[in-house]
This record gives C-alpha cells, structure tokens and sequence, in this order.
C-alpha cells in the first residue's frame, strides 16, 4: 500500500512473520487476507478447543508488546470464573515516543490484529471487544473500521461465527489526545466516556475491568502474534525468540540513523545490530551518544550498553526496559539538555495530574531542565534532578510516574558530561 | 437535563445525520452505559458545530441523556476535543525528540515565517492554528506533522514552505471573502487555542 512505515525490501537480518510490506499487497482488503491463508488459525483453534489453544498461547511465551512484557497468555488465566460478561479491550493508543509499530497493523494489515481479537475472544469467552485507536490516527480508524465491516458481511463478527455458535461484536472507540489513556485502567476510564484518570490497582482489570466486568487488555500487537501461534504452534513461536521471550518483534528505529524505519526481527538480535545494520549504522558515520530502547520511558542507554539482546528479560538485567521496542538513537553532537527538555516536557504535559509526586514532580523536572537550556542553571540541578525522579519512583497511581523518573534518572546519571557542557555553553551564551 | 444557556438565538439543534451517526455510537455500547459514546459523539459535534461551545456541550448532554459535568469534565480532559475555535487548518508539528532530532525545529521556523504566529496562535484570518504537538507515532518518518487529519512524514523545511504557501494560495482563491476578510475568529490579533502546547 505504499506504506511508509516499513523498509519495503527486508534486511537480510529481518524475520518477518507479520511485516508483509514487501509483498506490495493492499492487506486491507478482507480478501487479500485470506488469499493469503488469512483466518486458518480459526479454523485450526475450533478443532483444537479453547483449552488447547490456551495452553499453546501460554507455552509460547507470548509476552505482551504494549511495553510491560507480561506474558498474555497468563494475564488470560486471571480472569475469574463467575459467569459475569467479559470485555476485550484493544490497546491502540500508541502514545509512547518513538513508538510507530501498531500504526502498522492498523493501516496496513488491520485483519492480522482482528483475527487476534477473534482467537482471544472466543479463548476468554468475550462476546464484546472495542479496540481503542489513538484519536490522531485518522486514517487508521477509518481502515479499521471498514475492516471491520467487511467482516460482519462476511460472517467473520456478528452472531455466530462461521457456524461456530460464537457471538463477537468489535468496535472501535477513538481516543482524544491523551497519552496518559495507554495505561490500561485511564483507557477503560476513556472507553467509559469519562477523563483518562488510572485507576488505583488492585482491583486489576481481569477482575473489575471495563464497565465493572471482568476485562483483558491486550496491544495491538500482542493481538497480530495470536494468529502466528495458532497456525505454527508453541514450538515454533518460541523458536523465533530467545528464553521466556516467544516470537519475532516488530522494532521501530528513529532518530540519527541512515535507515530509519520498523523491522522485525527474532528477540533476542542484539542492539547493536539493530542499530548498525537494519538501520545502517549513525547519521553522518558520527559516533553513538545513547540509545533509548523501547520508548521514551525506559532509561537510556549508553554506547557500551548495546550489545544487550533485544527482549524483555535482557534489557531489564542492565536496568533499563524493552519497552515498546521503539529504538531512538542519539549520536555524540547531540544537545542532551534538549533531549532531557523534550522528554520532561512530554511527562509534565501529558500526567493526568491525580497523584501530587507525578503533577508536581513532572512539573519540577521540566523546570529544572529549561533553566539548564537557558543558561540558568544551579549548580547541583544535575542532582537535584536525580533527587526528584527518586521522590515520584514508586509513589503514584500508575506507572506514569516511573516512566518520567527513570529516563530522567538515567539521562541526569549516565550524561552528566553532556548535560554539563550543555550548561557551560548556555551560561557562556547568556553571559 | 439543563436548560441551554444560549438566550437570544434559535436553539441549537444536530443534522439528521447527526443524530443517526449518534444513534449508531449509542448501539455500541451497554444500554445503560450511554456516556461510553460520549467521546465519539463530541466528535461528530466537533464535526457539525466547529468546536464545542457550552451550548454544544449541553445538546450532548441532552442527546446522550448524561449530565452536563460528565460532558464538561471529560472534554476538558482531552487536548482533541476543542474547547475554542481553531483556524480552518490546524497545523501540528511534533516536537518530541525523534522529530527533534530530525530537525523538526526547523519546521517550526518555516511555519513561524510563513504564518506569522508561533505554536499555540491561530492567525488573525482564522485560516491557521498552529501548534507544538507531542508525538505522533510516525518516529521512523520524523519529522512529521498532521495538518487537519492528514499526516505528513519526512517532511523538508521546503516542502512544509510550499505546503503552507500553497494552503494560503488555495485559500484566496477558493475564499477570497474569508480570506480577505478582518477576522472571523473574536480576536484583536492572534488567539491562543488552548493552554497546552496540543491546541
Ligand atoms: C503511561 C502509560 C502509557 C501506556 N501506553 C500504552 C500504549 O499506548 N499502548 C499499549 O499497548 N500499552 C500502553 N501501556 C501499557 C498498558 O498499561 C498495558 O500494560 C498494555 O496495554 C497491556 O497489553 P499487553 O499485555 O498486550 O502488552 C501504557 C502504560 C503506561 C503506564
Ligand atoms: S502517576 Fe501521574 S499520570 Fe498516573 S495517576 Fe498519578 S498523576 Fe496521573
């Protein structure tokens, strides 16, 4: 579809499993979808029963691609058994800077996501899923909601499936400009029509969810690995990822890099070859500053911290996060007081203000930041930054406040060097 | 359930389309989880009216049977549902930090330059709101902004110059009233859309 998402001719280093922008196919067309086997895994799973198809969700090692990396197939075995309805709640809100991977599914290939929502539907006994598109993606809302009309005409939604005797109605809820409505208890808020405030947890959401019914929210992404699963089994999931960490990962590199773009490749590949092959190694052959690895809120990383392998599990041994797996390469010109600016600003514009450490705290990294840009600087702002993060760390409602503390930790302890000499020109500047 | 506040002129009132578009977010939802359809159904006022206007807001309120607090608080959380006028293009440059170091700043000049406002400022002809967004999710086609619903990717500060000369060019030809005209918008010079750097 002439996307500009994905590098049309793969990397040699690449796997793709779900990326099939090389196939030049137009994958919004229910169609196209299934002339390319498209929905074989419902099929498989009738003939395998919901049990089976569980275990082999669980057994792959599907771990979830919103950011938190929870394993899907264990969050499905917390809902309770009460008779009360089930929801499915879709998390498409993709807000995390450097993050552009689920646009992917839901303007090129929306089908991979819906036959997903069918799969874990039917698996969790849900009979409603709304799907929450971030409210900037205009043209994603409109595909998948044409998607999802081809589908009840069809007889792929609707009252039973395929003769199936399963009933699913999907619906897409638009979102309004609020990052904050990625966390999963502000988007149920949203889907309820209210502000995007979290919720206090417990009661998790598998419990007291959408509507005060038992819900599983899952990323869009998470939803495109379902299919894969079904088709390919357990065994062949995990065999394109590394331990604990089942199937390929759709990755989105950005910033100084030659070819920046989104890649798949089996978890595990490394940092440095995502960075120095699949996106061609540093603008301008500068050297490497740091890297974000997988989204504006996880710590950075420095140039000898990129052999890491790309999963959940490696990325969190060297104290930093996967993330979304949203790459975000600096090279050494870079201003790191504006980066630290940026990021600070993102948090303080977008906390939804319920908890003080998060409202005020983002508030003060922000302040502190902008006088570091304007040649105002206190000496000890580097440490009274660190001080900051600690005080929000752990003392909010939801994870907002972590995903503003620890970049900024990170930045203000691993880039003191760059933040000072930043500072040094400023003051030199302003004098 | 509160009377509209607006005294001298006709009674706002949705389109048939309207209502039916309405009709059919209502089915989405539980029948007795009305305000679920409240977001969308901001839209398709945002759609009909231009912005939501306290007399807008009450005719949501009264079309989807919530309270008025329910309408008011949930669209003063949301940067997308406009709570003033915006110009007729709605120019938003993201300037997160893989845009920024694209080069997104210099975007910001060009349209600085070529509109003569800065972000949050709408031009005193109604034609241009421009504003600072944070990220749009288009990372790997940095830098990247949306004008109205569409999205431009990889953007050069020669294209985003043509693409606001050729905005302001289409619009003195197809406007030339609007586009001559003083202001449309109650403003002595430029209007600050919302707060936030979103607009
Ligand atoms: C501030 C914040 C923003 C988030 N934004 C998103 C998002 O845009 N998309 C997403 O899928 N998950 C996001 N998450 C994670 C969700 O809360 C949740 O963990 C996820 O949607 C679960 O799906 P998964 O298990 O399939 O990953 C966010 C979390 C936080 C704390
Ligand atoms: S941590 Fe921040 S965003 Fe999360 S609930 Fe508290 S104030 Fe809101």
């Amino acid at each position: 579809m002439g996307s500009p998402h994905a590098v049309t001719v793969p990397h040699p280093l690449e796997t793709r499993v779900l990326l099939r922008d090389h196939e030049g196919k137009d994958y919004t067309q229910l169609a196209n979808y299934l002339a390319r086997g498209g929905f074989g895994a419902w099929k498989k799973a009738v003939e395998m029963g919901r049990d089976k198809v569980h275990t082999e969700v669980r057994a792959a090692n599907l771990r979830g691609r919103g950011g938190a990396g929870f394993p899907a197939g264990v969050k499905w075995g917390f809902l309770p058994k009460d008779g009360r309805p089930r929801y499915l709640a879709i998390n498409a809100d993709e807000g995390e800077p450097g993050t552009f991977k689920d646009r992917y599914f839901l303007e090129e290939d929306p089908f991979q996501m819906l036959e997903g929502i069918l799969l874990t539907s039917w698996v969790i006994g849900a009979h409603a899923c709304y799907v929450y598109v971030r409210g900037e993606f205009w043209r994603a809302i409109d595909v998948c909601e044409r998607a999802i009309a081809e589908l009840y005409q069809a007889g792929w939604l609707g009252k039973n499936i395929q003769g199936s005797g399963f009933d699913l109605d999907v619906y897409v809820h638009p979102g309004a400009g609020a990052y904050i409505c990625g966390e999963e208890t502000a988007m149920l808020e949203s889907i309820e029509g209210k502000p995007g405030w979290p919720r206090l947890k417990p009661p998790f959401p598998a419990n007291i969810g959408l509507f005060g019914m038992p819900t599983i929210v899952n990323n869009v992404e998470t939803m495109a690995c379902v299919p894969v699963i079904v088709n390919d089994g357990a065994d062949a999931f995990n065999a394109l990822g590394s331990p604990k960490n089942g199937g390929t990962k759709l990755v989105g590199v950005s910033g100084h890099v030659k070819r920046p773009g989104l890649y798949e490749v089996k978890m595990g590949t490394t940092m440095r070859a995502a960075i120095y092959e699949l996106a061609g190694g540093i603008l301008d052959d500068r050297e490497l500053l740091c890297v974000i690895p997988g989204g504006s809120s996880c710590p950075f990383l420095t140039k000898d911290e990129i052999d890491v392998a790309l999963d959940f599990d490696a990325l969190k041994t060297i104290g930093s996060m996967f993330g979304t797996a949203g790459i975000v390469v600096m090279h050494d010109g870079t201003n790191m007081v504006e980066v630290l600016t940026r990021v600070a600003h993102f948090y303080k514009h977008e906390s939804c203000g319920q908890c003080t450490p998060c409202r005020q705290g983002t508030g003060w990294l922000y302040a502190i930041a902008k006088r570091m840009g304007a040649g105002l600087a206190a000496a000890g702002d580097i440490d009274l930054l660190v001080s900051a993060c600690n005080q929000i760390d752990g003392n909010t409602i939801c994870a907002h406040g972590e995903a503003a503390a620890w970049p900024i930790r990170s930045i203000a302890q691993k880039f003191r060097p760059q933040l000072e000499s930043a500072m040094r020109a400023r003051m030199t500047a302003s004098m | 359930m509160s009377e509209p506040s607006a005294t001298s002129a006709a009674p706002l009132a949705f389109s048939a389309d309207a209502k039916a578009r309405i009709a059919g977010l209502l089915a989405r939802y539980p029948q007795d989880r009305k305000q679920a359809a409240l977001i969308p159904a901001l839209y398709v006022a945002q759609d009909e009216f231009g912005w939501l206007k306290p007399e807008v807001m009450e005719l949501v309120a009264r079309e989807l049977d919530v309270p008025l607090t329910a309408v008011l608080s949930t669209a003063m959380f949301y940067t997308m549902l406009k709570k003033q006028p915006l110009g007729r293009w709605h120019v938003q440059v993201c300037t997160n930090v893989s845009c920024y170091l694209r080069g997104c700043d210099g975007l910001m000049d060009v349209a600085r330059q070529e509109l003569g406002i800065g972000p949050g400022e709408t031009t005193s002809d109604g034609l241009f709101t421009l504003s600072a967004v944070e990220c749009l999710a288009a990372c790997g086609m940095a830098p990247a902004l949306q004008i109205g619903k569409k999205d431009h990717f990889n953007v050069s500060t020669d294209q985003m110059r043509q693409m606001l000369q050729d905005l302001k060019a289409d619009a003195r030809a197809h406007a030339p009233a609007l586009a001559a005209a003083p202001t449309p918008l109650p403003s002595s010079g430029h209007t600050a859309p919302t707060a936030g750097p979103h607009g």
